[in-house]
């Protein structure tokens, strides 16, 4: 063999080894991130019982009382009022976008739906809190604009281009054969997509819902300037209430690190983080149950 | 004899640099030009307290004027994180509105007194009250009153509008003037001064407190027990609701850390800063 | 009969939807531009932030912005190339690679507040690094990183099959079939990816508020990575919050208004890379 030859093979088998590592550098990553979260939050239940950690609302660390029901609460409500909203106009936007837009229109909508992606939080939040809140509490004629409302109202907007894009990319990998085979049949436009293609898509626009929640679940300053961040059981979609990323970046700061009430917030965060992780299981339940099918 | 000139000279600058710290904290000297004749130079962080950090931006901006070889870094991040992190080395200056928290009491830190911070209670402009009674801010911020109607007001709903349980700002509230009673949870929380005066300026009926800076021309500013807010009321004693700004340092300041807290502690800076950032000078304070 | 006019309907509903995506959006941009487009001038854009009067700018800010992208792409562009071709090039299916692309979906719905804390303890608390740049660029890498693995792995996926072969065929390593062949096609799907995380980046508070800090270095520019690197974003809230400064909501309204004009001219940029790279 060739010096050249042993040398770009040699290369070649290198290569490998680093690449792999660039790979493992993500479970590094996520592993790294679950111990640390664990090791500072776990030692919440020192001194609180898991018990009224998860299912009691009486958030009180001054007092000694660690109940973060309430917030666990608030995070699930605005994530499913936000993709009942959300979901459904992001599903027939995509339908819309990879199916029925005439070309020039998809040039617009493409680009529109990253541009919703770059729209800063803060900004989401900051419209949010100076024309949304008001607007909101006049239309209803609320007493406060902030709340479980506001929020999923700004967050199914803020979720729409994880939905859209997701979906999109489902839709367009169902075979043009499916289709095309179904409209020869004699089937209209709208029973083709809804008892064809939809069908066909439906395990990649399981997967686009299911992130959009999880990117609900998990943001932060948008939601915490609309919320109204009140440490108390909501009872009312109009008033005030807290998810668990605003009460974490609300309170962070100024809690004492190491302390009870520190941990518990590291808590929470691993309780976001764990959520977010069963989504992930979820989804990839779904595509290879969807694999196995096919 | 060579250590007996080296000893002198530590001595010697032992003694100066007491003086100085005498100098920084006790302001009586008047018009003392801060520390501008030592060259100093090198990098200052300091983390902490974000309701200190306008105040320290503009002290930060003049005393760039001062020293050309001295870069501050200012972070915000909250009270017990400027304590964390100056106890740990990550920063050299920790910022703080509350008193040093207890677990850090033995990390060797010193405080410095920077500024008396009082606090403002503000509503909403179309409230039509202008003074509360003490009693009356605790039923308010206790949830016992609800309607602007029972305190001489409209008849309109009170929606609070303040802190989260872990701010300075409120613990100050609970502490002067709650005496030990317990905030209602039916409240907005908001996470700044800014952000509940903002929160306020836009909601009928709403009560809530900022630190004395904050108050604009978005709000309305209330009496507390007959007493309107001002300087002179706070360093008379009439008026109770305030707190300090704190600077942590590990160990005694030294080299560009000493000239900056020299600089914002200095009576020149904090008589020409202090009060229109809505601050008391920490000269002008009783302790 | 009835199918017919469904099928209207669903159509009108699904063209309702799409003006409705435009205008959704039209009137975020629409207001932020609107209130913030007569804010920005030279001065404004390039000027010294002030916290004692009006007039300041936000140069440093938008440095910063530009640095800490710049930063956190460098770190996490390589590592994100890196693993999409393993992922799409070697991996076979076992417990390890299952694994490892686990890792990457969990990563990407990873809040990013925890991110934020996460960075601030290990990145400014125990590597020392403080509130700074190289805080900041590390920290928000971390977001970038599934992303650019997602989208990247699509694109080396999306080439076709028969090039490799071809390659090989010719007498190519696989490595070399890789440099040569697979990635200067998928180019263009990395350039979206980039241009995505990027677009991501750009806007991203609650990392950098806990890593980056809310302070400006005294030069302008400053590449020390070291300094403090409050971003536009960052300072944003700044003002909002925190902030005393009399002109606040201007400025406010102007860096709105400027980190929308900010994603505009890189997704640009990226958009006139692609298409040069495509006639090329």
């Amino acid at each position: 063999m060739k010096q050249h030859d042993i040398n770009r093979l040699r290369t070649d088998k290198w290569a490998k080894y680093v690449l792999l590592a660039c790979a493992a550098f993500l479970t590094i990553i996520i592993l790294a991130l679950i111990v640390f979260m664990g090791q500072q939050g776990l030692q919440t239940f020192l001194d609180v019982s898991p018990l009224e950690f998860f299912f009691s609302a009486d958030w009180n660390p001054d007092n000694g009382k660690f109940g973060a029901f309430s917030f666990i609460a608030g995070s699930i409500l605005v994530t499913v009022f936000s993709i009942l909203v959300g979901g459904p106009i992001g599903i027939l936007g995509a339908i819309f976008i990879a199916k029925l837009a005439p070309k020039w229109m998809r040039n617009i909508l493409q680009p529109a739906v990253n541009l919703y992606m770059a729209i800063p939080s803060v900004v989401y939040g900051y419209i949010g809190l100076t024309v949304v809140v008001p607007a909101v509490r006049d239309f209803f004629d609320v007493p406060i604009g902030f709340g479980v409302f506001t929020a999923s109202l700004i967050l199914s907007i803020m979720i729409l281009p994880t939905v859209i894009s997701i979906s999109n990319d489902a839709l367009l990998s169902v075979p043009k054969m499916l289709e095309e085979g179904s409209v020869a049949l004699g089937a209209t436009y709208w029973q083709t997509i809804w008892n064809i293609v939809l069908p066909a898509a439906r395990p990649g626009i399981v997967t686009a819902v299911i992130l959009g929640m999880a990117r609900a679940i998990g943001e932060t300053m948008a939601v915490q300037m609309v919320i109204g961040n009140s440490p108390r059981l909501v009872d009312s979609l109009f008033a005030p209430t807290s998810t668990l990323p605003s009460e974490i970046v609300v309170e962070m700061g100024n809690t004492p690190f190491g302390s009870t009430w520190g941990n518990s917030l590291f808590m929470m965060a691993l309780v976001l983080l764990l959520i977010s992780l069963l989504m992930i299981f979820v989804v990839r339940k779904i595509s290879s149950n969807a694999e196995v099918r096919a | 004899m060579y250590n007996l000139f080296k000893k002198s000279t530590v001595l010697a600058l032992a003694i100066a640099l007491g003086a100085g710290v005498m100098a920084g904290c006790g302001g009586e000297k008047k018009a003392e030009k801060p520390a501008a004749d030592v060259k100093v130079e090198g990098k200052v962080a300091a983390s902490g307290s974000t309701a200190l950090l306008p105040l320290l931006k503009v002290g930060q901006e003049e005393f760039y004027k001062q020293h050309d070889k001295v870069t501050i870094n200012l972070s915000g991040g909250g009270s017990f994180t400027g304590q964390k992190q100056v106890a740990s080395g990550a920063v050299d200056i920790g910022n703080s509105d509350v008193a040093l928290s207890d677990d850090l009491k033995d990390q060797g830190l010193v405080e410095t007194k920077l500024v008396g911070i009082p606090f403002v209670f503000i509503t909403n402009k179309d409230v039509t009250v202008d003074n509360l009674s003490a009693q009356q801010y605790v039923d308010i911020l206790t949830g016992k009153i609800t309607n602007w109607k029972e305190v001489g007001g409209a008849d309109q709903k009170i929606t609070l509008i303040h802190r989260a349980k872990s701010s300075g700002s409120r613990a100050t509230i609970a502490d002067v003037v709650l005496k030990g009673a317990q905030f209602t949870d039916n409240a907005v929380i908001q996470d700044s001064n800014g952000a509940v005066r903002s929160a306020i300026g836009t909601t009928p009926g709403a009560i809530g407190y900022v630190d004395a800076a904050y108050v604009d021309e978005s709000v309305k500013a209330l009496s507390y027990d007959g007493v309107k807010f001002s300087i002179d009321a706070v360093t008379g004693g009439k008026y109770p609701v305030y707190t300090f700004g704190r600077m942590f340092t590990k160990g005694e300041p030294k080299g560009a850390v000493k000239a900056f807290i020299d600089y914002v502690t200095s009576s020149a800076f904090q008589e020409a800063n202090a009060e229109k950032q809505g601050f008391v000078p920490v000269t002008k304070m009783a302790k | 009969m009835n199918a017919k006019l469904y099928d209207k309907m669903a159509k009108a509903l699904l063209w309702g939807i799409g003006f409705l995506l435009i205008i959704i959006l039209a009137a975020f941009l629409g207001y932020t531009l609107y209130k913030g487009l007569p804010v920005l001038s030279f001065k404004f854009i390039f000027g010294m932030p002030s916290d004692m009067e009006a007039g300041g700018g936000v140069g440093p800010q938008l440095f910063n912005t530009l640095y800490i992208l710049f930063l956190s792409m460098a770190f996490s562009v390589v590592i994100a190339i890196g693993a999409a071709i393993y992922l799409s090039e070697y991996a076979k299916d076992t417990v390890t690679t299952r694994f490892i692309r686990l890792s990457t979906e969990s990563l990407a719905t990873v809040p990013s507040i925890v991110l934020g804390l996460f960075g601030m303890i290990i990145f400014v608390d125990m590597l020392g690094l403080g509130f700074s740049i190289i805080g900041g660029a590390l920290a928000l890498s971390l977001l970038n990183l599934p992303l650019l693995v997602r989208v990247t792995e699509e694109a080396i996926r999306a080439v076709p099959q028969t090039y490799r072969e071809a390659s090989l065929a010719l007498g190519a390593t696989k490595w070399q079939t890789i440099c040569k062949v697979v990635l200067p096609e998928a180019f263009g799907g990395i350039v979206t990816g980039i241009m995505l995380a990027s677009g991501r980046a750009i806007g991203e508070s609650a990392i950098l508020i806990f890593t980056a800090g809310t302070t400006v270095s005294r030069y302008f520019p400053d590449f020390d990575l070291s300094a403090g690197g409050e971003t536009l974003a960052v300072h944003l809230w700044y003002v909002m919050a925190i902030g005393l400064v009399p002109d606040r909501l201007e400025i406010a309204n102007g860096i709105g208004a400027l980190l929308i004009l900010v994603v505009l001219v890189i997704n640009l940029i990226f958009i006139l890379l692609q298409r040069k790279f495509k006639s090329a």
